[in-house]
């Protein structure tokens, strides 16, 4: 923000080396810790993981306006509320929306919040990096629902088969705010990606092996390490189609002799692990879930890990069964058929050892269980389905239907959205220092749970009577009148259910101050982020956590006795912040992250629109590396003692280098 | 771990200086990086080599290639690559007059292999093949151009490491710094080498 201003203050190197003690200037790092100021420039992995739950939730409204659309359109045959054209561009920004905006934010959300809570480090590897790819995410996601009021919305499915996605095809601005707007949230993805990896592994608090890691933290990993691999395979195709339609490039262009397929496998090798980046963190989230509310240790733990990666390896040889339909020959047809089989292994391992979780434990079940068993059972209806498309003789027949529809919807709505509503009740408390009212969320949930049903249920019947996928109508007596119907119904019941937890989210929050708070521990869970207050402290931990077995937390809390019986040796009040916070030290606020992040949608429009507003953009761009890189090391008020800034843009440039280097000559050690 | 643990009181283990791999954030994030970059040159290759004989008009591979021309700014470039392992080797031994000479010569020889593609570029739009003219030409320019800015990229971060050595800010204690810049140096060589023998000297 300030760049544009004071462009020669930023691009000046202070005389005399690199060190800058002064808090006055461009460069001195905010210092608010509350209003608005404080969360723009926070790079504290809490908040961060605040925002993107909000954002998330902001675009499932949207997302979920733009469904209600569709089953408005689709709730009797020959309907007019939406043309053609603009049917188009709701399923396809519906889906969009709900992919890359929704599922994977909110994903980020709790993995950002909980991985440094998990394995007892104080904050990300990298915090600046942690709000660059936020604010990107955001910018992103905005740059890409601003096209409704730029000529219209992306309208070429979400996986946007080129060379259908061509100017010739695709006319409008929407395609290319797609694949510019796509871009700009995956490089949020990759940087992301790659800070949580290195946080994984590196931040681990003494003791805290790989095999003590909480499941939650595991499935996190393996997110994260496709996410590092499957985004440059989509940027690739991404970057094809925008010089395509851009720059007249001729990678899809028929006419000159290009391969259609191109586009369906750089898609699909991006979009099968992509299907395993939504679901692997819900499965993480209900693997702690569960075993809370059973009172026993995860089943399995090493299966439960080992599955994840082993779905994790196998999620790259599957892609092509979304491409049976499109020529390949037998043979890959065939070894892509069967790779599909064996990936229901492992998630079948994962749901088999939930339910031996379950089995003979002492099971309460809370709102959190609830949407976890929700899961379990919903994602077994979707994962049966997938393997009924995993027979490529069946999925010719399924193909481009409403019984695909249905399949997606019970994996991604069914599976990762429903571990999300049991992780937002789950962790509230922790976040939020007040738990949920819990006969509320039983309403949500089971309303919830019967609209979803409602909705996708009948679209396999739909799909197997012949209903295409992606039409804007149908006619009467084509028979598909009633389940179309009930699907709508069902639509605006989880419409409803979405209120339902909105109302009591503010409910439970006015109702707090007259109840006694959750205290550390309101479930008598069993990894190290119920060890510390509720709400998190800002440092998180007092003394750096030291573990010594998988549960930890739980074996402080529980002995046993000469009979080998469980008993209660302490409470979790007493476990909780025994030290001192004043030896920590907290990473500074910077703003750099959001003028750095500002500058991806300006180049992306000036692309679309006018490069004049692209050369603003890179002039951004370039003056907020500068100042990202010259910006002071944040402790001035403090004795100095280290690199707390473990910044590095090994994406961008070298800048990174000088940041390190003035932490190493301030630091002095 | 056990050093990790050893040091946990004094709150250091989660600032950077004893991490739970015992590798660097910001060098175990180069590599999680030049990963995921591994995955963005496969792409980019395995779509070249899928174009590359589609074009329904040309001019093709055989008509603009000058194996001999390239074949010396590959070299070149991969002689850089030797400048770079000195370069990390003379910090490391505290030799800053050679640190900063051997990162002067690697930034050089980097240029001028941009140089020389900068040269072949124009000498094929001369030829007749431009960015717009076939499929190759989009598929070619396109693969070999994602290299020249990864390349290019580099010698920012080399100078960048020249004027801070310079300014005294680059010293032995900071020796990571270069060899974080080598590996992703040395990787954008190793992917020339792929991209030479796959684009070039495959007929």
């Amino acid at each position: 923000m300030a760049i544009v201003e004071r462009p020669s203050d930023v691009l000046a190197l202070p005389p005399g080396g690199l060190v800058t003690h002064s808090p006055l200037g461009v460069f001195a790092r905010p210092r608010a810790k509350t209003g608005w100021r404080a969360w723009v420039s926070t790079v504290d992995h809490k908040r961060i993981g605040i925002m993107y739950g909000v954002s998330a939730l902001f675009f499932l409204v949207i997302g979920g306006v733009e469904a209600l659309l569709i089953r408005a359109q689709l709730a009797a045959p020959d309907q007019k509320l939406l043309s053609a054209d603009l049917y188009n561009q709701v399923f396809t920004m519906h889906g969009i929306t709900m992919i890359f905006l929704v599922v994977m934010p909110m994903g980020a959300a709790f993995m950002n919040y909980m991985i440094p809570l998990q394995i007892g480090a104080r904050d990300v590897a990298f915090p600046r990096l942690n709000a660059l790819s936020f604010w990107t995410f955001l910018v992103g996601g905005i740059f890409l629902n601003s096209s409704w009021f730029l000529g219209g919305g992306a309208d070429g499915g979400w996986f946007a088969y080129a060379p259908q996605t061509g100017v010739i095809f695709s006319p409008s601005h929407g395609m290319d705010f797609y694949a510019i707007g796509l871009q700009i949230t995956g490089i949020a993805s990759l940087v992301g990606g790659v800070n949580l990896v290195v946080t994984v592994l590196n931040l681990r608090a003494p003791g805290m092996t790989l095999m003590r890691m909480p499941v939650f933290t595991w499935m996190s990993l393996v997110t994260q390490v496709l996410l590092v691999f499957a985004m440059p395979v989509i940027s690739v195709a991404l970057f094809l189609l925008t010089f395509d339609r851009l720059f007249d490039a001729n990678f899809f262009n028929v006419a000159q002799g290009a391969d259609p397929l191109l586009w369906e496998h750089l898609f699909w090798i991006f979009g099968h692990p992509e299907v395993y980046i939504l679901i692997l963190p819900a499965f993480g989230i209900v693997s702690e879930i569960i075993p809370v509310f059973s009172r026993k240790p995860i089943f399995g733990y090493p299966f439960m890990v080992f599955s994840g990666i082993a779905i994790g390896f196998m999620g790259w040889g599957v892609w092509a069964h979304h491409m049976f339909a499109s020529g390949l020959g037998p043979i890959s047809v065939a070894a892509f058929s069967v790779s599909t089989m064996f990936i229901a292994v492992p998630t079948g391992v994962k749901i088999l050892n939930w339910m031996a979780t379950l089995w003979g434990g002492k099971i309460t079940f809370s709102t959190p269980l609830l949407f976890s068993v929700g899961l379990v059972a919903m994602f077994t209806i979707g994962g049966l389905s997938g393997v009924t498309h995993a027979v490529a003789p069946a999925d010719t027949q399924q193909t481009d239907t409403y019984y695909i529809v249905a399949h997606f919807h019970y994996v991604i709505f069914g599976g990762a959205l429903f571990g999300f509503l049991g992780g937002f009740y789950f962790w509230w408390p922790k976040v939020f220092g007040y738990v949920l009212n819990d006969k509320l969320g039983k309403v949500h949930f089971w309303l919830t749970l019967v609209g979803f049903n409602l909705t996708f249920g009948p679209m396999h019947i739909l799909g197997l009577q012949g209903m295409s996928r992606r039409i804007p109508t149908y006619r009467d007596g084509y028979g598909f009148n009633l389940w179309n119907a009930v699907a709508t119904v069902g639509a605006f019941v989880i419409a409803l259910s979405v209120l339902v937890f909105f109302v009591n989210i503010v409910r439970s929050k006015r109702q707090a101050p007259s109840l006694p708070p959750p205290g550390p521990d309101p479930w008598d869970a069993r990894s190290l982020e119920w060890s510390i207050p509720s709400p998190t402290p800002d440092h998180n931990f007092d003394d750096d956590p030291v573990v010594t077995q998988l549960d930890d937390f739980w074996h402080r809390k529980y002995g046993e006795d000469e009979q080998g019986r469980m008993v209660p040796i302490a409470t979790a009040e007493e476990i909780a912040m025994p030290g001192d916070p004043s030896r920590s030290h907290l990473p500074a606020p910077s703003y750099w992250p959001i003028v750095l992040s500002l500058a991806f949608p300006l180049i992306g429009y000036g692309l679309i629109f006018n490069l004049a507003i692209a050369a603003v953009g890179g002039a951004v761009l370039l003056g907020g590396m500068v100042g990202w890189a010259l910006e002071p090391p944040d402790d001035e008020d403090l004795p100095p003692h280290g690199h707390d800034d473990h910044d590095d843009d090994g994406t961008a440039a070298a800048e990174p280098e000088a940041v390190a280097t003035q932490e190493e000559v301030t630091a002095g050690d | 771990m056990t050093d990790t643990a050893a040091h946990a009181p004094a709150a250091t283990a989660d600032h950077g200086h004893a991490t739970a791999t015992g590798i660097s954030n910001t060098k175990l994030a180069m590599w999680v990086y030049l990963g995921s970059d591994c995955l963005l040159f496969g792409s980019l290759i395995s779509t070249y080599l899928l174009l590359r004989h589609r074009s329904t008009l040309g001019p093709g591979p055989k008509d603009v290639f000058d194996i001999p021309f390239t074949s010396v700014s590959s070299f070149v470039l991969l002689m850089s690559s030797l400048t770079m392992a000195l370069a990390v080797a003379s910090i490391t031994r505290g030799d800053l007059q050679r640190n900063r000479a051997w990162l002067a010569t690697t930034a050089m020889l980097g240029g001028v292999f941009i140089g020389g593609q900068v040269y072949e570029f124009t000498t094929f739009y001369r030829e007749g093949l431009g960015y717009t003219t076939n499929i190759f030409g989009s598929a070619f320019y396109t693969l070999t151009g994602f290299h020249g800015i990864h390349v290019s990229v580099g010698i920012v971060m080399l100078m960048s490491l020249l004027v801070m050595s310079i300014r005294g800010s680059l010293g032995p204690e900071r020796a990571e710094a270069v060899e974080i810049v080598g590996l992703y140096w040395h990787f954008v060589d190793i992917v020339w080498i792929i991209i030479f023998t796959v684009v070039y000297l495959i007929p």
